[in-house]
């Protein structure tokens, strides 16, 4: 492992917990402890801790901090309501001009005019620049690189929140919105979000304070969970992965983002999105499931166009799952396919999304 | 099995594959991939068996082996006709993580050449490949 991957605060627990440690976006993330299947489970049942400290954190701030990301975000950032000690969260994606997506990313409003917007690992370095460049025809606002000022961890399942309201002094900020908390004694930000589909929190801390938060959620029964198992989670429930299921190459209405995009907020990329919503997607992303045996995997072509940009055998539903781009024409729920993996033909079914919802 | 493990009656191939040369008939041998195969990948969710009768070639790729996160190729340690394959790995690929050199073997080959297991490792010299 090469000696410039950067740690988090929260590399000894995991050593010390038996983890699997991995190169990932640059960090030495652990990828697995006791094993994918009982993680994945432990957050569909009962709770799961994550840490995510690898994502990066751009803080905006001024009086024109809004404008600033008005522009650069494509949904409708005004929209984010402001409370006494934080604010609503808002999922958007990051486009060039051609509408290509630079990132997809969460923004939280800290304040009337002070932002946080969580990054992707392996963007973050990109992310900033683009943030900084444009920062330039806003005078009044103020981009600044938050990545070593905070931790991330990620308690998530349907018992997360009350794992976590037990060690808060007042009441969680309840889903879709963030606020700041004393947890066990920490000032930390809670943020009503997540990448599992359950219920749960993210938690922004000080570096220094996360490895007693996470003992102490851990103490209180919260699984350890590693990287694989937040990729088996988030494709059940059909989050997409930067990298995977979002590049530069295509834009958000073929990825089925639509809904986080507002092309009257005139954000960089908004004719090139409008232009493709309105004319329809030559191909679009859809949720697959495999017919029989096999598991589909990124890259494998599917027959008649298009590739799987995710792939992997579903804990919860014990059958192969993905996200494919296809031609738009076979697109449709119910549409069947073949995917060409490592040479076999494996029969699948274009799925309603999600492919997992709670009790199915 | 949570701890490690190299059998000393079995030869190995570095590529994490182990063969059973039946001390009855020294022309068949049991298939499987080692301890530090099955651990590499983690918990194994399918195997896509291959077929009886096929040929497989040592040293080349005859079936995958596949992980929540990844696909492995499973390399031949000798060449030889697949007279038998695990059946029971259809419904619990995870036998090759919980009983890698009995319950999780692979396939049973009829060898065409039973003098390349000279070219094999002994538990020792695998053991050695994997840096202490």
């Amino acid at each position: 492992m090469p000696a410039t991957l950067r740690r988090t605060a929260l590399y000894d627990a995991h050593v010390a917990a038996g983890a699997k440690m991995v190169g990932f976006a640059g960090w030495e993330m652990p990828v697995q402890y006791e094993g994918v299947r009982a993680e994945h489970l432990a957050v569909r049942e009962a709770c799961g801790i994550f840490d995510v400290s690898h994502m990066g954190e751009i803080e905006v701030s001024g009086p024109q901090a809004l404008e600033l990301l008005q522009r650069l975000l494509s949904n409708d950032v005004a929209k984010i309501a402001v409370e006494l000690d934080g604010g609503g969260a808002q999922y958007s994606v990051l486009c060039r001009e051609d509408g290509g997506v630079l990132d997809d990313l969460f923004t939280y409003r800290l304040d009337a005019d002070r932002y946080l917007t969580v990054t992707n690992a392996a963007n973050h370095a990109r992310d900033l620049q683009w943030f900084q460049a444009h920062a330039e025809d806003f005078p009044e606002a103020r981009v600044m690189d938050r990545l070593d000022d905070y931790a991330m961890l990620a308690v998530q399942g349907p018992v997360a929140r009350g794992i976590v309201q037990a060690i808060s002094d007042v009441p969680l900020p309840a889903r879709m919105t963030a606020a700041r908390r004393r947890l066990a004694g920490a000032d930390v930000l809670v943020c009503g979000t997540g990448y599992t589909g359950e219920d749960g929190v993210e938690l922004l801390c000080a570096p220094e304070h996360a490895a007693a938060l996470w003992e102490e959620i851990v103490r209180r029964g919260a699984v350890p969970a590693g990287l694989a198992a937040r990729d088996t989670l988030r494709l059940e429930v059909c989050f997409h992965l930067y990298g995977n299921d979002l590049s530069i190459e295509r834009g958000p209405i073929e990825a089925g983002l639509g809904w986080c995009c507002r092309e009257e907020t005139d954000f960089i990329g908004a004719p090139a999105v409008r232009r493709i919503r309105e004319s329809g997607p030559r191909e679009k992303l859809v949720a697959f499931a495999i017919d029989g045996p096999g598991i589909a995997r990124q890259g494998n072509p599917v027959v008649g166009g298009g590739e799987v940009t995710s792939g992997t055998l579903s804990p919860s539903l014990g059958v192969g799952i993905g996200l494919a781009y296809v031609p738009a024409e076979r697109a449709a729920i119910g549409s069947s396919l073949e995917i060409d993996v490592r040479g076999k033909m494996r029969p699948a079914t274009v799925r309603e999304k999600p492919l997992y919802r709670k009790g199915s | 099995m949570a701890e490690d493990s190299y059998p000393d009656d079995l030869l190995y191939h570095p590529e994490h594959d182990w063969a059973r040369i039946e001390p009855a008939d020294p022309a068949q041998a049991t298939l499987g991939i080692t301890w530090y195969a099955q651990d590499s990948l983690g918990e194994v969710v399918f195997f896509d068996l291959p077929s009886v009768g096929a040929s497989v070639k040592k040293d080349a790729s005859y079936a995958e082996v596949e992980s929540v996160k990844a696909v492995s190729d499973v390399i031949a340690p000798l060449s030889g006709e697949i007279v038998a394959v695990n059946d029971a790995l259809t419904d619990n690929p995870n036998l090759i993580n919980e009983d890698p050199y009995g319950e999780g073997w692979l396939v049973k080959l009829r060898l065409v050449d039973p003098g390349e297991r000279d070219s094999l490792l002994d538990a020792a010299a695998y053991r050695a490949t994997l840096g202490g």
